[in-house]
């Protein structure tokens, strides 16, 4: 028996060996997961403890589900919740279906070179930063010099003195709208790309049917874009509990704070601004457990209704 | 679809189409337009308002000030090094760890692929992970607080794997009979071979690295700030009209002019990158979407 353990081990053994030029190039990462990854992943039990950095990680007190019933009792918190669910959930209606039908559009254009001209226009605002745009909307929105500010001024839909971007009656518009101006062009790449891959005799055997462009696009183009669609609205919906953190801190100022208090918000300010990383961190437990239950739910749902799901 | 013949009303629907088309480009572009010749008008005469399509009063004097403000300066050098150091070290380490993984052979492949797409579903959160970065690893007031965090990124990773498993092994296995191991390989064959989608993934992590200020605004302190968060404490400041001669000592008229000079600026570098990284981006996500 000994002999022929001997023997794997120096079988083992001659197998690293072997690769050890392989794992000289892998194993640098797989540590590096270990520390940013699956230490953070276990330091989520802290949300279970009164962490305090000096007396160190270990040694903290458990406190059970306290910093739970907290955060369930704080109104801040709930209110945080339903802007959070507000605000997603506008984005969901408002925001997803609109790169597909622009997808659609530019599918339909018969100009080719100006198709291709306005593809990569649409792409640029998705590469400068939440800071530039939300720059800009200041400026934009300025009452006295904004350009957009002063148009809408002259069709008289708001009047002389507002400060849009200080006014909560306007904040969540203007999230909406800043949301869809970034993410138009790029999230319809993964639609036109679906749209590319059908196969065009199907619309040339419609033509001869009878079919018209609207029956072509009901019956051939949102058909073929239908896997695409229910893979990203499953993941949107798993998306939910997180309202886009950058452009709302971004966004927020002395006068729109509420409106711009989201979970993640809520769980920075506790967390970091006021140090309290046990509590911060029962935030950030909260929401990922949701984000978890709905992501299960919205691909059951799915694979029942559609046939088709994430996993 | 050139065999469709078209009547009347189909060419109408055409050019409304197009129109419409049009007017949503025009306003994916007209806020950098805007910005740009405001820029460079007179502060005080931009003060007025009024500024659409052309400067009315030109000047560089916004400009002027911006290079002179060494905050603004200092910023420029972090962003720039972070960038250039970030990306390069990112993309050489997930590039071997891809690399590595792409081998049918290695041991353990199967436990390190699994640990690998765990990641893509779970994760510590913000807090514990800011807990890791600055209490355990003392990165706070680091440079490399920038550098090593975003050393990895699975989604890169797994582009990269595809990219690697689809280059045809004898390639490889000729320079292995003339002696040379897995690194060799990796440095001067595989590098070479893979520059497209090496592309793809530094530009990913380029726009990245440029336009991060969060992880500046945690870790940073005031030696390493970068300049999305220099810009951001410069719009912060033009909101409260009462800090508006603020902490960053620019008059009060032209910290708005200050505050679109500095946004040209740290845009202009995506904008000249742009046409390379959009044909490469639409590639990199296409390749993604193939596999996931």
């Amino acid at each position: 028996m000994e002999d022929i353990n001997t023997k794997r081990k120096n079988y083992i053994g001659k197998k690293i060996w072997a690769q050890r030029y392989l794992m000289i190039l892998t194993l640098p990462a797989v540590l590096w997961m270990i520390i940013f990854n699956y230490v953070p992943m276990y330091g989520v039990i802290i949300a279970f403890k009164n962490y305090e950095p000096y007396i160190g990680f270990l040694k903290s007190p458990w406190v059970g589900l306290a910093n739970f019933k907290e955060l369930f009792a704080d109104p801040t918190f709930i209110s945080a919740l339903f802007n959070t669910l507000k605000i997603s959930i506008l984005k969901l209606i408002c925001g997803f279906p609109a790169p597909i039908l622009f997808a659609i559009l530019l599918n339909e254009l018969a100009f080719k070179r100006a198709k291709k001209l306005i593809q990569t226009l649409s792409y640029l605002p998705y590469f400068v930063s939440w800071v530039f745009v939300v720059g800009f909307m200041y400026s934009m929105l300025d009452p006295r010099t904004g350009v957009l500010s002063v148009a809408l001024q002259n069709l008289h839909i708001i009047s002389k003195e507002t400060l849009m971007m200080a006014d909560s009656k306007y904040f969540l518009p203007i999230v909406i709208v800043s949301d869809i101006w970034k993410g138009l062009g790029w999230n319809s790449i993964i639609y036109l790309a679906a749209i590319t891959g059908i196969d065009g005799q199907l619309y040339e055997a419609a033509t001869v049917d009878g079919a018209g462009r609207f029956k072509r696009m009901w019956h051939i183009t949102l058909p073929a874009l239908k896997p695409t669609i229910v893979i990203l609205l499953i993941l949107s919906i798993s998306g939910l509990m997180n309202s886009n953190f950058d452009q709302l801190f971004l966004m927020q100022n002395s006068m729109t704070q509420d409106a711009a208090n989201v979970i993640g918000i809520y769980s920075y300010k506790m967390g970091i601004v006021l140090g309290r990383f046990s509590y911060g961190t029962t935030v950030g437990l909260f929401q990922s457990v949701v984000s978890m239950i709905l992501l299960v739910l919205a691909n059951y749902t799915s694979r029942k209704l559609t046939d088709e799901s994430l996993f | 679809m050139e065999f469709i013949i078209k009547t009347k009303a189909e060419k109408v629907l055409d050019i409304i189409n197009l129109i419409f088309l049009s007017i949503i480009s025009f306003l994916c572009l007209y806020p950098f337009y805007n910005i740009l010749v405001t820029s460079i008008n007179d502060p005080t005469d931009a003060a007025r308002g009024g500024i659409t399509f052309w400067p009315r009063v030109f000047s560089l004097e916004s400009y002027k000030m911006v290079f002179q403000n060494e905050d603004i300066i200092n910023a420029f050098y972090v962003t720039v090094a972070r960038t250039m150091i970030g990306t390069i070290i990112a993309v050489l380490f997930t590039a071997a760890f891809a690399y590595g993984v792409s081998k049918r052979e290695l041991m353990g492949r199967k436990f390190i692929m699994s640990m690998t797409l765990v990641t893509m579903y779970f994760g510590g959160g913000l807090i514990p992970t800011y807990i890791l970065i600055a209490k355990w690893l003392h990165l706070k007031n680091n440079f490399l607080a920038y550098i090593i965090p975003n050393m990895f990124n699975v989604f890169n990773a797994i582009i990269m794997m595809t990219f690697f498993s689809s280059i045809p092994r004898e390639i490889e296995e000729s320079a292995k009979i003339d002696g040379a191991n897995d690194v060799t390989v990796f440095i001067k064959l595989i590098i070479p071979l893979s520059m497209p989608v090496l592309a793809t993934i530094a530009l990913f992590n380029g726009v990245f690295h440029w336009n991060s200020w969060f992880d500046a605004m945690l870790y940073g302190g005031s030696k390493l700030k970068t300049l999305q968060q220099i810009l951001m404490q410069i719009i912060n400041t033009n909101n409260n009209v009462s800090v508006l001669a603020g902490n960053l000592g620019f008059k009060a008229v032209s910290s708005e002019s200050i505050k679109l000079a500095t946004m040209v600026i740290t845009t202009l570098p995506i904008i000249f990158a742009y046409p390379f990284l959009q044909k490469y981006f639409v590639k990199g996500i296409m390749i993604g979407s193939v596999k996931g």
